[in-house]
C-alpha cells in the first residue's frame, strides 16, 4: 500500500502495540502530527516541555515494561529531550523517540531549527537512526522497537527529515528483524550456571544483591524461590527496590552511600555475593578495592560489558536473568544458613538505621511512613533526586513488584513530575504518589498543566525544605556549613500554584495534619499536591562518603557544632 | 610490543558499511577513555561490510572492555582480538626524506635493505614507500632521521590471522545463523 512517511510512522507504531505518545509539535515534525487524526488508536498527550515527554515515556516504560514513545520537533525540541534520553539510557529503560529533522536538502546547512540530533544523542542512546527514505520507515521503526526492548533495554532515537514525512512510498512491514550485529545472549552458559550453583551450595554467608534487572526480566518468582529455598538474605539496589518485598523476613534493604547500615554490613561480612541484574554502581560499592572483600562473586547480567567493569567476579553469567535463574534454581540445594540469618537479624538490631527520631518537628521520613500506611505499601512511588529520593527508598515499605520509579544512574532532578505522569498513564489501575523535592519539582512543574488537562490523577508530596537538600547536606558535612547557592528563599506558594493549575492543593506544617491531608488528596478525583513544609536541615543517614568504605559510614548525626 | 609499559593489542571488527559507523566506533572509544594507537578502515570481501583494524593500548581488562563495547554497537557485526593469534600485520608508510645527489645512493641502499621503494624523486627530496609490521616501519623511519625526515604518512596497522580459517566463516549476514559473539 502506498502512503506517506508520516502515515507509515503511525501505522508502524500501531503495529508495535503503541497506545500512547508523549510529545510536542513544531515545524519539522508537523507533517507527522497532521496525520495523527487518521489514527485514533494512538493517544497523544501534549506536554508543556519536551523534557517532560521524554521522562513521561520513561516512567510509562518502567511500569509497563513496554517501550515508551516520545515525539519532538527538530533543533530545540530534540535537544530538550536529551536529559530524558540520557536518564533512560543510564537506567536501561526501553524508549523509542521520534524527532523531526529539517528537510533532507537542508541538512548540514545550519538551517532554522536544525541540530545534529543523531550526533548529539549517539552516546546516550542504545542506537539511533537518521531516515533518508520513507520506504525505510517500517523497517527502521521495527528495528527501533526490537533494539529498545530486547537484551539490555534502552532508548532508540529515530530522526526523520520533514520531507521524508510527506514522501510517498510502498508500505511494507518486514516479517522479522534482520540485524546481524545485534543478537543478545539470553541463555546463560550451562557450565557457568553449574559453577555458580556449586559456589552457592558451598557458601556459609551468602547475600543476594538484586538490581533493576530482576524487575526488567520479571524474575520476581525466581528470586523469591532462590532466597527462600536456600535462605539467602536479599539486599536491593535503589532500582532493585520492589524486586523483593520489603516486608519479607529475608529482605535486608538497600546498601551503599545512603543505604541501611545492616545491608552494607551484610555485604561486608558475606562470603558469597550473588549479584543479579545490577552493575556495581559507585553508589553501591564506594571504594571498590574494599567492597565485599571476603566474598566470592557471582554476577549475572545480560550486558557482557558490565561483567568485570567495576568489580572483578569469580563466576560471570551473561544472559536473561529470568532464564538464568530458572536454570540456577534447578541446580542449587536447599539450605538453612541459620547462623548467618541470625547474624543478619543481629546486625539489624545493632544498627537500626531506619528509626525516626521522636520529635514534634515535621520530618520527611515520618511523612513517607505515613504515606506508606495510607497506601498499605502498594502505591507506585515516583521520586526526584536527592534527600527525598533516599528517604523514599528507605522509609516506604514496598510490597508490590515494580513500585519505585526513580532516576538512579543519571540522577535527573525534575523526573518527579513527568515521570509520575508517565507511570500513571501506564498503570491507571494503581495509585501513583510522586515524592518530590521543592528543587526538582520546580524544574518540570509546567507538566501540572498536562496532568490537569488530561485528568491524570497523580498525587504529589513535596518535601519542601527550601533547600537543594542533598547538596546542602554535603555543604554541611564537607564544607563546614557554607551554604553556597543551595537555599531557595523565593519558593512559590505551591498551594496557590496548584490552584492556578486547577488541581487540589494543601499545605501541611504540623505532624497531626499529615495523615488527614494525605487521605484528602487521595479522595480527590484528580491530580493533587501537598506542600509539606518540613524540617529544613534534616540529613539523610546513614552516609558513606563518596569513594569510602562501609567502615567510614556515618550512622548517626554528628554532635552539633558550636555556633560560629 | 610495549610502550610505556602498556601492551598493544590488535583488534579487528567487521562492521556495516554505512554513514556514521566510524563515528559510532570512535565515539565509544572517546567516551570510555580508551586509547587507539592506530585505526585502519576499508572494504571487506563482503558487500556492504567494512573491516576495521584497531591497535589499542591498555591492559587485558581494558582490551576486554573495548571488545565488549564494540560488540554492543548494533552496526558492529563481529569482533576479533587477534593479538595472541598467529597473524600477519602490515602497515604502509610514505616517508619524504631530504636527499641530494651526494647522499641519494646511501639512502637507496637502506631502502633496499628494508625492501622498500622510492616512489618519487625531486631535486631536494625523495619519497619512500615501505610496507611491513609496525616495528619495521619504525626502524626505517628512525634510520632515515639523520638525513632529515620531512613528512611521514602511515596507514595504521591492518591484520589478518594466518592459515585457512577465515574470519567470515560464521557471520555472513543472512540473519539466520546465531552469532553469539555479536553480544548486545
Amino acid at each position: 500500500m502506498r502512503m506517506t512517511g508520516g502515515q507509515m510512522v503511525c501505522k508502524s507504531l500501531i503495529r508495535e502495540g503503541v497506545e500512547v505518545i508523549f510529545g510536542l509539535p513544531g515545524g519539522a515534525i508537523l507533517p507527522l502530527y497532521q496525520t495523527l487524526p487518521e489514527f485514533p488508536e494512538l493517544r497523544h498527550i501534549l506536554v508543556r516541555h519536551e523534557q517532560g515527554a521524554a521522562h513521561a515515556a520513561d516512567g510509562y516504560a518502567r511500569v509497563t515494561g513496554r517501550p515508551g514513545v516520545a515525539w519532538a520537533t527538530s533543533g530545540p525540541g530534540a535537544t530538550n529531550l536529551v536529559t530524558g534520553i540520557a536518564t533512560a539510557q543510564m537506567d536501561s529503560v526501553p524508549m523509542v523517540v521520534i524527532t523531526g529533522q529539517v528537510a533532507r536538502a537542508a541538512i548540514g546547512s545550519d538551517a532554522f531549527q536544525e541540530s545534529d540530533t543523531t550526533g548529539i544523542t549517539l552516546p546516550i542512546t542504545k542506537h539511533n537512526y537518521l531516515v533518508m527514505h520513507a520506504a525505510d520507515i517500517p523497517r527502521i521503526i521495527q528495528e527501533a522497537f526490537h533494539v529498545a526492548s530486547t537484551g539490555r533495554p534502552g532508548p532508540v532515537l529515530v530522526d526523520i527529515p520533514k520531507d521524508v514525512f510527506v514522501e510517498e512510498a510502498e508500505y511494507e512491514y518486514p516479517e522479522h528483524v534482520d540485524l546481524p550485529g545485534y543478537k543478545p545472549t539470553l541463555d546463560g552458559h550451562p557450565n557457568q550456571i553449574r559453577k555458580a550453583a556449586k559456589l552457592i551450595d558451598a557458601a556459609q554467608r551468602p547475600v543476594i544483591l538484586a538490581g533493576h534487572g530482576v524487575i526488567i526480566s520479571h524474575a520476581y518468582d525466581e528470586l523469591m524461590e532462590l532466597a527462600e529455598r536456600v535462605q539467602i538474605p536479599v539486599v536491593t539496589t535503589l532500582l532493585g527496590i520492589s524486586s523483593f518485598p520489603d516486608d519479607h523476613v529475608l529482605c535486608v534493604g538497600m546498601p551503599g552511600m545512603h543505604g541501611m547500615a545492616y545491608a552494607s554490613l551484610a555485604i561486608d561480612e558475606a562470603d558469597l555475593l550473588i549479584a543479579l541484574g545490577m552493575r556495581f554502581d559507585d553508589r553501591i560499592t564506594g571504594d571498590t578495592s574494599a567492597f565485599a572483600p571476603g566474598s566470592k562473586k557471582i554476577h549475572v547480567d545480560i550486558d557482557p560489558s558490565e561483567i568485570g567493569k567495576n568489580v572483578p567476579v569469580d563466576v560471570p553469567i551473561v544472559g536473561d536473568l529470568k532464564r538464568v535463574m530458572i536454570e540456577l534454581n534447578k541446580r542449587v540445594s536447599s539450605a538453612t544458613h541459620v547462623e548467618w540469618v541470625q547474624r543478619i537479624e543481629e546486625l539489624k538490631r545493632e544498627h537500626p538505621s531506619m528509626q525516626i527520631r521522636d520529635t514534634d518537628q515535621l520530618l520527611p521520613q515520618y511523612i513517607i511512613q505515613q504515606l506508606c500506611d495510607a497506601t498499605s505499601g502498594k502505591a507506585i512511588i515516583v521520586t526526584g533526586v536527592g534527600q527525598h529520593q533516599m528517604w523514599a527508598a528507605q522509609h516506604y515499605t514496598y510490597t508490590e513488584p515494580c513500585s519505585l520509579v526513580s532516576s538512579g544512574g543519571s540522577g535527573s532532578m525534575g523526573y518527579e513530575v513527568p515521570g509520575a505522569m508517565g507511570a500513571q498513564v501506564g498503570r491507571p489501575d494503581r495509585v501513583v504518589w510522586s515524592i518530590a523535592g521543592d528543587g526538582g519539582f520546580q524544574m518540570t512543574m509546567c507538566e501540572l498543566a498536562t496532568l490537569a488537562e488530561n485528568k491524570i490523577p497523580v498525587k504529589f508530596a513535596i518535601m519542601n525544605n527550601g533547600y537543594l537538600g542533598m547538596v546542602r547536606q554535603w555543604q554541611e558535612i564537607f564544607y563546614d556549613k557554607s551554604y553556597v547557592a543551595t537555599g531557595y528563599s523565593g519558593n512559590p506558594d505551591f498551594v496557590k500554584l496548584a490552584e492556578a493549575f486547577g488541581i487540589f492543593g494543601a499545605r501541611v506544617t504540623d505532624k497531626s495534619q499529615v495523615m488527614p491531608t494525605i487521605l484528602k488528596a487521595m479522595e480527590y478525583d484528580g491530580p493533587a499536591l501537598i506542600d509539606f513544609v518540613v524540617e529544613q536541615e534534616e540529613n539523610v543517614y546513614p552516609m558513606i562518603p563518596s569513594g569510602m568504605t562501609v567502615h567510614d559510614m556515618i550512622e548517626e548525626p554528628r554532635p552539633a557544632k558550636v555556633p560560629r | 610490543m610495549t610502550t610505556n609499559g602498556e601492551v598493544k593489542h590488535t583488534i579487528t571488527a567487521l562492521v556495516a558499511d554505512k554513514p556514521g559507523v566510524l563515528n559510532r566506533v570512535s565515539s565509544m572509544f572517546r567516551r570510555r577513555g580508551y586509547n587507539i594507537a592506530s585505526l585502519a578502515v576499508g572494504h571487506s570481501e563482503i558487500e556492504d561490510l567494512s573491516r576495521m583494524t584497531f591497535v589499542v593500548e591498555g591492559d587485558e581488562g581494558i582490551v576486554e572492555q573495548v571488545t565488549k563495547n564494540l560488540h554492543k554497537l548494533v552496526d558492529v557485526i563481529k569482533v576479533f582480538d587477534v593479538s595472541d593469534a598467529n597473524c600477519v600485520s602490515r602497515e604502509l608508510a610514505l616517508i619524504r626524506v631530504r636527499a641530494n645527489v651526494q647522499n641519494r645512493s646511501e639512502i637507496m641502499q637502506m631502502v633496499d635493505i628494508f625492501r622498500a621503494h622510492i616512489v618519487d624523486v625531486a631535486p631536494e627530496s625523495i619519497i619512500i614507500e615501505v610496507t611491513g609490521d609496525e616495528d619495521k616501519v619504525d626502524s626505517l623511519q628512525n634510520l632515515l632521521r639523520s638525513f632529515g625526515v620531512l613528512e611521514v604518512m602511515r596507514t595504521g596497522t591492518i591484520a589478518m590471522s594466518r592459515g585457512v580459517e577465515s574470519q567470515s566463516d560464521h557471520r555472513i549476514p543472512d540473519g539466520s545463523r546465531p552469532r553469539m559473539e555479536s553480544g548486545l
